[in-house]
């Protein structure tokens, strides 16, 4: 009785939960893998279109006989690198209405035309002509004949599909010399953006943490870069920092803080003189990673309070009987207390900024030194339109990605093991 | 010692006053008023005064009395020492110092001769100052936003540093920017896109995720541990390396430029988070319910829409709110599968208008405060589910 019940749970639990992993499967995995496929392909994003053998139909009169009609079809092939195999042809004519010089190719039978046309080259044209006549002698009409459209088929060899594979993607990835100023300008980004939010996010969890007047509301407005939609905020910034007309330069030239405009978004190096020392520091690339603490810190502010408020009252009071300052407090019972939090934090985040691929893109495009992996595989895949080396980038971006989770799932373990 | 520790209370309480005091003045100034004279040096020393009273009353008058009498005195100086300001300015200062009395009003003699009174008092108005910092870091571009949104072309170019809203100018005059991006950029179309795309994402995810949650957090079969840590593990792909071969696929299918390909993409991104998130939920509702359910007579379907449906609105809404944001918000996908105007989400559109087409930033503006106020709202309004949402789906980001 009791193993029956076993199979019809098991058998429910499978029907509940089939549909969701077909989706998933067919939406996320399948891609992943398909990834792997393309990047060893030679594949460009105008070989996507699937090639189609085309026709276009004119009907023409003949001069002095209104019972004959010629019929010209424009055949060509739509794709300019590929060849259609075993092209058919099939169109459809009134009734009464014969050919009268039908080529060997083609074949007229109750009111049907049928055409095998064989193989056709890439960009193969043709011009084919038929005469036709009404057997009751009648007129024959144009708009009739007309309203009538061909139909074609024929088989293409789908490039997707081919058993052809190549190296070349991952030797352009990997021989291209900005490929380690790629690499590093990901990493500076991915790293100095995590620490940022998470610095920011520790102060504003630390102030939220007291009592004031308001402080639910201002827990409400900490989370507003988080939540609002990123093509509004990054266009808003845009507007903000640009340099003739943005708010920023105009209040700093203003009050005197500048001389000229700075292009904050636009402007690869900018050199800084500190004590003697010339730094040349990446002004796109600092500019970035600022909006991205201003957009993800929220995030790590909201881990942080959560934490924070968790934290037992006894242990500040028995500091406060032992006479230690806040100082003190903050760093003997505060930070050991949210360390677990901000390490893990610190491992999502990364993985994330890792892959963070909207914010630069709408505040740069990657130029000015701002090109990570994600908008790498972007130009690659779209601007230059070459599918298979974008596609050899993600590749790269998945490898790095499984070696960050191995690390998190690694850290998250040994957390369980210690609690 | 004591001496000292009044004379740190005094300097710092004043300086913080100072600073609010300034960066009202300099709004101020932004709003096209000039201030010819600030008058540091008077206040300050005023702030000094007035902060020593402070100390000297204690606790012997009723704390609130206290606090609007300082806060008086100290407007009312200031509206001597400073000419012809307009009333909203002095009301300013008012709540200004109303705010910061409210803040020492509890600072008296016994206070000041504890341990480290002077570091606890430095780290309180610090406090406060972050505080303050943070949140007009915060709110000034969304600020910045809608004030641009408000303003036409030439007044614009001729000041950009006037960051005052003209409510005199009438409604149609001053919603010019909205009514040009509905009517003549086609806004309300995409607004309608949006709103479906968001809505069919949550009702699809739900009635996939829903059922999975439930069996996996109540049902026994064989693969379950390995499905619930393999959830996590799909959530932390991220969207750009399923970009090219969806982009393939979708090209050859014919699904791009169509809702339809937008909301599978939508859902099945969404579906991991919105399982994860709702058998956690599932799994807190005592199994006892079920029992009793099941001893009623009911199946399956029964006891998922009669029991478990009306216990877990709470987490349902949050899922629904946060698969809702996410929906609205996402740009990328809207980005690769449309480029047909006819099919433009809110996100792709306003990128469409920055990129393709020279538009007017007033405009751009406009655009922006429409796609961002509802979701602000939601946001606000529902503040509660949102951050449950969010804490427990905010592995991606």
């Amino acid at each position: 009785m009791s193993s029956k019940l076993a199979k019809i749970e098991k058998r429910t639990a499978y029907l509940l939960i089939l549909p969701s992993i077909l989706l998933v499967f067919s939406i996320i995995l399948f891609p992943i893998f398909s990834n792997i496929w393309i990047s060893f392909k030679n594949v460009e994003l105008k070989d996507l279109r699937i090639p189609e053998p085309r026709a276009k139909k004119l009907v023409k009169s003949i001069n002095d006989n209104p019972n004959q009609i010629k019929v010209i079809y424009k055949l060509r092939n739509s794709s300019l690198t590929q060849e259609i195999t075993n092209v058919k042809f099939k169109d459809k004519y009134p009734n009464n209405i014969e050919p009268i010089n039908l080529n060997n190719k083609c074949q007229f039978k109750s009111n049907l035309l049928k055409c095998e046309l064989g193989n056709w080259p890439k960009k193969y044209r043709e011009n084919l002509e038929i005469v036709f006549q009404n057997t009751k002698n009648k007129e024959i009409l144009k708009k009739e004949i007309k309203s009538y459209k061909p139909k074609l088929s024929g088989n293409s060899q789908n490039i997707l599909l081919t058993y052809e594979f190549t190296l070349n993607n991952f030797k352009k990835v990997i021989k291209d010399k900005s490929f380690v100023d790629l690499l590093s300008t990901t990493f500076y980004y991915t790293f100095f953006g995590t620490l940022g939010a998470i610095v920011f996010g520790i102060l504003a969890a630390q102030m939220v943490n007291q009592k004031f007047f308001g402080r639910t509301f201002m827990r409400s407005v900490l989370l507003f870069p988080y939540v609002a939609p990123v093509v509004a905020l990054a266009y808003t910034w845009e507007l903000l920092l640009d340099p003739t007309s943005g708010t920023l330069n105009n209040l700093l030239i203003n009050y005197q803080i500048i001389d000229g405009p700075i292009n904050l978004l636009g402007q690869k190096y900018v050199t800084l003189n500190i004590l003697g020392f010339d730094f040349k520091l990446r002004l796109a690339l600092t500019t970035v990673i600022i909006f991205e603490i201003w957009r993800y810190f929220p995030l790590a502010f909201l881990f942080i309070l959560a934490r924070l408020q968790a934290v037992p009252k006894e242990l500040y009071e028995a500091a406060d009987v032992d006479g230690a300052n806040p100082v003190q407090k903050f760093l003997n019972i505060t930070l050991p207390q949210i360390l677990a939090v901000i390490s893990i934090l610190f491992m999502i985040r990364f993985i994330w900024n890792f892959n963070k691929f909207e914010d630069i893109f709408l505040l740069t495009g990657g130029a000015s030194g701002t090109r990570t992996f994600p908008i790498n595989v972007y130009q690659q895949g779209f601007s230059i339109g070459d599918i298979g080396v974008g596609s050899a980038v993600s590749i790269v971006i998945v490898v790095f990605l499984l070696i960050f989770m191995f690390i998190y799932f690694k850290l998250l373990g040994k957390r369980a093991d210690e609690n | 010692m004591k001496i000292k520790n009044i004379f740190t209370y005094c300097f710092i309480s004043s300086l913080f006053l100072f600073l609010l005091i300034c960066i009202w003045k300099i709004l101020v100034t932004l709003q096209g008023i000039e201030l010819t004279n600030f008058n540091f040096n008077k206040l300050f020393i005023f702030g000094i005064i007035l902060c020593a009273i402070n100390l000297l009353i204690g606790k012997k008058l009723n704390l609130n009395i206290k606090i609007i009498i300082l806060a008086l005195l100290f407007s009312i100086f200031d509206y001597f020492i400073s000419i012809n300001l307009p009333i909203w300015y002095s009301l300013g200062i008012f709540l200004i110092s109303l705010f910061f009395f409210n803040n020492i009003k509890n600072y008296d003699k016994n206070f000041l001769s504890k341990n480290h009174s002077s570091q606890k008092l430095f780290f309180n108005f610090l406090t406060l100052f972050g505080i303050t910092l943070f949140s007009f870091v915060i709110l000034f571009p969304f600020y910045m936003m809608l004030v641009t949104s408000l303003k036409t072309q030439a007044l614009l170019l001729l000041n950009p540093l006037d960051f005052s809203i003209n409510f005199t100018q009438g409604l149609p005059e001053l919603f010019k920017s909205y009514f040009i991006v509905f009517k003549d950029y086609n806004f309300g179309k995409f607004m309608l896109t949006s709103t479906i795309v968001s809505l069919g994402t949550v009702v699809i995810t739900l009635i996939f995720a829903i059922p999975a949650a439930y069996a996996v957090a109540r049902l026994n079969f064989f693969g379950k541990n390995f499905l619930s840590t393999s959830i996590l593990i799909i959530y932390l792909f991220p969207a750009i390396v399923l970009v090219i071969p969806l982009y393939t696929i979708f090209s050859q299918l014919g699904l791009r430029n169509s809702i339809e390909g937008l909301l599978i993409v939508y859902t099945a991104t969404t579906l991991p988070v919105a399982i994860y998130m709702l058998q956690g939920y599932f799994k807190s509702i005592p199994k006892e319910l079920e029992e009793a359910g099941i001893i009623d007579g009911q199946n399956w379907i029964g006891i998922i829409f009669k029991i478990i449906l009306p216990l877990s609105l709470p987490a349902i809404s949050s899922v629904a709110l946060y698969v809702f944001m996410i929906a609205w918000n996402e740009f990328l996908f809207s980005l690769m599968f449309l480029d047909r105007p006819n099919t433009f989400t809110l996100s792709r559109a306003i990128q469409f208008l920055n990129v393709g087409a020279e538009t007017p930033r007033q405009y751009l503006m406009a655009g922006s405060v429409v796609v961002t106020l509802p979701i602000l709202i939601i946001f606000v309004y529902f503040e509660k589910y949102l951050v449950s949402g969010l804490t427990a789906g905010s592995v991606k980001g």
